[in-house]
């Protein structure tokens, strides 16, 4: 490794940094005395123009990677899976700034900008992160910059008290995360991903299974709470009711994004246990009785399993009783991030599980930028993000109303719109790992209930479309904010129509392992 | 044919985006647009005559996946697609009058005439399974928007029970392509993709009852009767005219052309009861009896015709399962007549009755003396009712005899027990009509002044050319049955004979 390396490999990071700079210095050095609007456009614009130069340095990364001096293990990977998932992030993270134009939570728009660009740049960190140590960073700069982004409407009681339940909550499962991570290196003597994938093998036929398990339980516990999976989803429908919703948005894409970005490094470096090892010599004496089990891949994917059956079930059945539709989408955030998480559970040895599990964050994270973007508007046209504030619709506001219809038929997976067709690639991609009998409940329970959240999908949709309206008067939206939401709803429409365009995408970049 | 989906669809999205307040453009776009499919429908029908399984259109949509945009005809299909035509233009002649949003109802409306369309012509079974989907969302908002009798109840009831279909037959879709090594979602390929017989054991009851929901199995028709009464007419039209069928014809295309084995014996039988077949048998002759008992009882004029239709549909799921060519050529043909004249009596019952007298209780009406103030309709119901009972010259008569036989080859225990249905149903069709427009009830000479002051409106030409069409169709096909057997009989043979043997 050497500092040209490392420069040319964080290039989308170094443009994220100086994107941030730049706004800070912009609007509070040159924009002080101007309208907040004008403040707001330009701090924006900025964060777009950062996003895309991220984009554009992402050609100079080359496909290699970083590695150590002398040695074969990385610590940050680049092309494939992680250049999907990072150019997914930049994307998702300039839609979120664009939604800003239209607010008016805060007046420190400046920091709001600088904020997001720096956990994005956490984020893009974690996409590619192969190393505990860069993941811990990773995951710790974009964690602590939500919290700041939740807290963010300081006039609000309910942002501050979210921001609070998500820092504890956060700070624990940090605590978690880091204790498994010192299991992990104390079991095998090593930080990198694939090496201790390979020592653990080793070491589990050697008597240190338990140990093992607890630290995968741990780790499991900690990425958990990223991806708000059940039992540690508990900060998510608070978080997403209190923080604004450009917020809310970023916090229910883009960080769901990385997250599942690093579950899939992590579950393929469980499933290419050997790709790293230059010669395979072994010789085990074992002494005392064999596990059951070598190495993290059964292990993992019981915790995984766990999780994600926990969530499908607890995420969609909770969210058929919320009358707050931002409650409502945290519950079904949930719900779907149990069906990635059974994708990851089984996970292929060849790339198509990544690509599903890819697909679908990517679309899901597109679809749910959106559906905040419109509840947004209604929330500040009606005070209220209650279903009853959804009545009439269809009259108040035509436009919003048919870009809601599209987009929660695409969250409750109705084709042809793109959440269908994620669910199916990620559910054949399942199934097409193992065919066994779990793997096949596990696929009909998720898709049983997936026609349960038809359910309350349609609750919102009902008083959009059907239910009589209670006042008349048309919700008006900040054009750059419905163009935004319009083409969110266009592409739900084409990729869902098209898929292959995406998938094509996806499959080009990643290697067929 | 193809274009019967493309212009559907276009004229939805067109309807959608029209201006609104311009009624009249609406429905005459709606017309068009419906008369428009119905003459490719005809068209493809005369031209197909005799020709085997044509491939429409053949595109690769995901081709990593092995999933091609695959639009296909065989007779069973050229029947069905024809149906679709004759029930979306006469559901838009019977919408005449819809007031409220018209142009919204006209874009449900046809977008979900294209999502059936769709599935009748799709030979993927991915594509099939996206045109079933689509369909569901446009019959929700249908009931629930411009629906009577609980509309909201019913129609959350409906897409309920038709998604919890849909996903018990994604569940068999997922199935079936990892099983049969994720090559291809082809409907040829996977009926002869050798899928292991234990496979189809439990696949195969999965993907029926998915689809066999839709077509109102007993116990699974709850869905039927509330949302048949609560639906504005053309979608009640449509519910149990083509929707029905969707179901019916998943069960016939899906369910046993590509799990023949599924309908094996088990190897040892419980009370009589020996493989998937009998179990099935059972239910629709259950679904026969039950809905023409339950249909006896009822005072509400539309409840009656709902609960006929779970009784005749119950004929379409025994015709299936009798497996003999006779039995499924009949079940192909009761889908058509059934789509006809269901259509028919929603047509009269709840737009031409309802739409001058307001109420739909049999009670009620039977003071009203229709027959004198309204004899077109009176005439209208009874050859309705009579094509319902299956008199011969209709087309009923043609397709539950043809069931009879079939079934009555397989086991004539089932086949007695579905003549109890036709004896009852001529009963409730019979008292329908009494009760509702031959009552000699002496009406009051108050009453008869009240009537003279209160002319009811007069029949209006949407609604005879409505009547004519449907009418004549159904005379038509039952005097003259060969038109659509000659189509129907070689795609039945063929699709009995091309499982995974």
């Amino acid at each position: 490794m050497n500092y040209a390396d490392l420069f040319r490999v964080t290039l989308p990071e170094t443009a994220l940094e100086i994107a941030a700079l730049l706004v800070l210095v912009v609007d509070l050095g040159f924009l002080r005395k101007a309208a907040l609007k004008v403040r707001v456009a330009v701090a924006a614009l900025l964060g777009v123009a950062g996003c895309g130069a991220a984009l554009w340095t992402m050609q100079f990364q080359g496909s290699g990677g970083l590695a150590l001096e002398g040695s074969k293990d990385m610590l940050l990977a680049t092309g494939g899976f992680v250049q999907v998932a990072q150019s997914g992030i930049l994307v998702l993270t300039s839609l979120t700034l664009l939604l800003l134009i239209d607010s008016v939570f805060t007046k420190h728009v400046g920091e709001y900008v600088a904020v997001v660009l720096m956990a994005a740049a956490g984020g893009l960190l974690i996409a590619g992160a192969q190393d505990l140590l860069v993941i811990f960073v990773g995951l710790e700069l974009l964690s602590l910059g939500l919290y700041i982004l939740t807290a963010f409407a300081k006039s609000s009681g309910k942002s501050a008290e979210a921001a609070l339940k998500y820092y504890l909550f956060g700070g624990m499962s940090a605590a978690f995360l880091l204790f498994g991570f010192s299991y992990l290196y104390g079991i095998t003597g090593s930080t990198n991903l694939h090496q201790i994938m390979l020592t653990s093998f080793f070491a589990s036929a050697s008597g240190a299974a338990p140990l093992l398990y607890v630290s995968l339980v741990m780790v499991g516990a900690g990425l958990a709470f990223k991806v708000a999976a059940v039992p540690f989803h508990l900060w998510a429908p608070d978080t997403y009711e209190g923080a604004p919703a450009p917020a809310a948005a970023f916090i229910a894409s883009v960080s769901k994004v990385a997250s599942f970005a690093l579950l899939i490094s992590i579950a393929t470096a469980i499933a290419h246990i050997f790709s790293n090892a230059r010669t395979v010599q072994f010789v085990i004496t074992v002494t005392g009785p064999v596990p059951k089990f070598l190495g993290a891949q059964v292990p993992w994917s019981i915790v995984l399993t766990v999780f994600s059956v926990a969530s499908m079930v607890l995420g969609n059945l909770a969210a058929l009783a919320q009358v707050s539709v931002r409650r409502l989408l945290a519950y079904s955030a949930i719900a779907h991030a149990g069906y990635m998480l059974l994708a990851l559970a089984f996970f292929s040895h060849t790339s198509s599980s990544a690509n599903a599990v890819l697909y679908y964050i990517l679309t899901y994270g597109l679809t749910t930028i959106g559906a905040f973007g419109a509840v947004d508007v209604i929330q500040r046209a009606t005070g209220s993000d209650r279903m009853d504030a959804f009545l009439g619709l269809h009259k108040r506001n035509p436009v919003l109303a048919a870009v809601l219809l599209v987009l929660f038929l695409s969250l409750a997976g109705i084709p042809p719109l793109v959440g269908f067709w994620a669910k199916f690639n990620l559910f054949a991609a399942v199934l097409g790992v193992q065919a066994g009998v779990v793997p096949f409940a596990l696929v009909a329970l998720a898709v049983a209930l997936s026609a349960v959240s038809l359910y309350y999908y349609l609750q919102v949709l009902k008083r959009a479309y059907v239910m009589p309206a209670v006042v008349d008067t048309p919700i008006k939206a900040h054009p750059v904010t419905l163009l935004v939401l319009l083409l969110i709803a266009a592409a739900v429409v084409a990729l869902g129509c098209f898929p292959a365009l995406l998938q094509g995408w996806i499959e080009s970049l990643s290697p067929m392992m | 044919m193809a274009w019967t989906i493309y212009i559907s669809f276009a004229g939805a999205l067109l309807l959608a985006l029209l201006p609104k307040g311009r009624p009249a453009l609406a429905r005459w776009l709606a017309l068009a647009v419906a008369v428009a499919g119905l003459a490719l429908a005809v068209q493809g029908f005369v031209a197909g005559m005799g020709q085997g399984r044509v491939t429409l259109v053949d595109l690769p949509w995901v081709p990593s996946m092995g999933i091609h945009f695959l639009l296909a005809a065989d007779g069973i299909s050229r029947v069905l697609v024809l149906l679709t035509g004759l029930a979306a233009v006469a559901g838009v002649l019977f919408s005449w009058n819809i007031e409220l949003r018209t142009n919204e109802f006209f874009a449900f409306f046809l977008a979900l005439i294209g999502g059936v369309y769709g599935v009748f012509l799709s030979f993927d079974l991915f594509l099939l399974f996206v045109f079933y989907e689509i369909a569901i969302v446009p019959k929700y908002f249908l009931i629930a928007i411009w629906g009577s009798t609980r509309r909201e109840y019913a129609a959350m009831k409906l897409a309920l029970y038709s998604f919890v279909g849909s996903a018990m037959v994604l569940i068999g879709l997922l199935a079936a392509y990892a099983t049969a090594g994720s090559h291809s979602t082809g409907l040829v390929a996977l009926a002869h993709a050798g899928l292991p017989v234990s496979f189809q054991m439990w696949c195969f009851p999965l993907v029926f009852t998915g689809f066999a929901i839709l077509a109102g199995m007993w116990p699974f028709h709850t869905w039927a009767p509330t949302g048949h009464v609560a639906a504005p007419t053309a979608a009640s039209m449509l519910l149990a005219g083509v929707v029905m069928k969707l179901g019916a014809y998943g069960c016939l295309r899906v369910g046993i052309w590509l799990f023949p084995h599924g309908l094996d014996p088990w190897g040892f039988s419980f009370i009589g009861i020996g493989s998937w077949r009998d179990v099935f048998a059972v239910l629709a002759v259950v679904g026969i009896v039950y809905g023409a008992l339950v249909a006896l009882a009822q005072t509400d004029f539309k409840f009656v015709i709902g609960y006929s239709s779970v009784s005749h549909m119950g004929f379409v799921l025994l015709g299936l399962v009798t497996l003999n060519q006779i039995g499924v050529t009949g079940a192909v043909m009761q889908m058509f007549s059934h789509g006809i004249i269901a259509g028919l009596l929603f047509a009269i019952v709840g737009r031409i009755v309802y739409d001058r007298t307001h109420t739909r209780q049999l009670a009620e009406l039977e003071t009203m003396h229709l027959s004198r103030r309204l004899p077109f309709v009176a005439w209208a119901f009874v050859i309705a009712g009579m094509a319902s009972m299956g008199l011969p010259g209709f087309s009923g008569f043609v397709a539950e005899l043809q069931i009879l036989v079939g079934a009555w080859k397989v086991a004539p225990w089932w086949t007695m027990a579905a003549g109890v249905g036709i004896v009852v149903g001529v009963a409730y069709t019979w008292r329908a009509l009494q009760k509702a427009f031959f009552s000699d009830v002496r009406p009051s000479a108050h009453a008869l002044e009240q009537e003279h002051g209160h002319e009811l409106a007069a029949i209006t030409w949407p609604e005879v050319t409505g009547v004519g069409l449907l009418a004549g169709v159904s005379l038509f096909v039952g005097l003259y049955p060969r038109i659509l057997l000659d189509t129907i009989e070689p795609a039945v043979k063929a699709l009995l004979a091309g499982g995974g043997q």
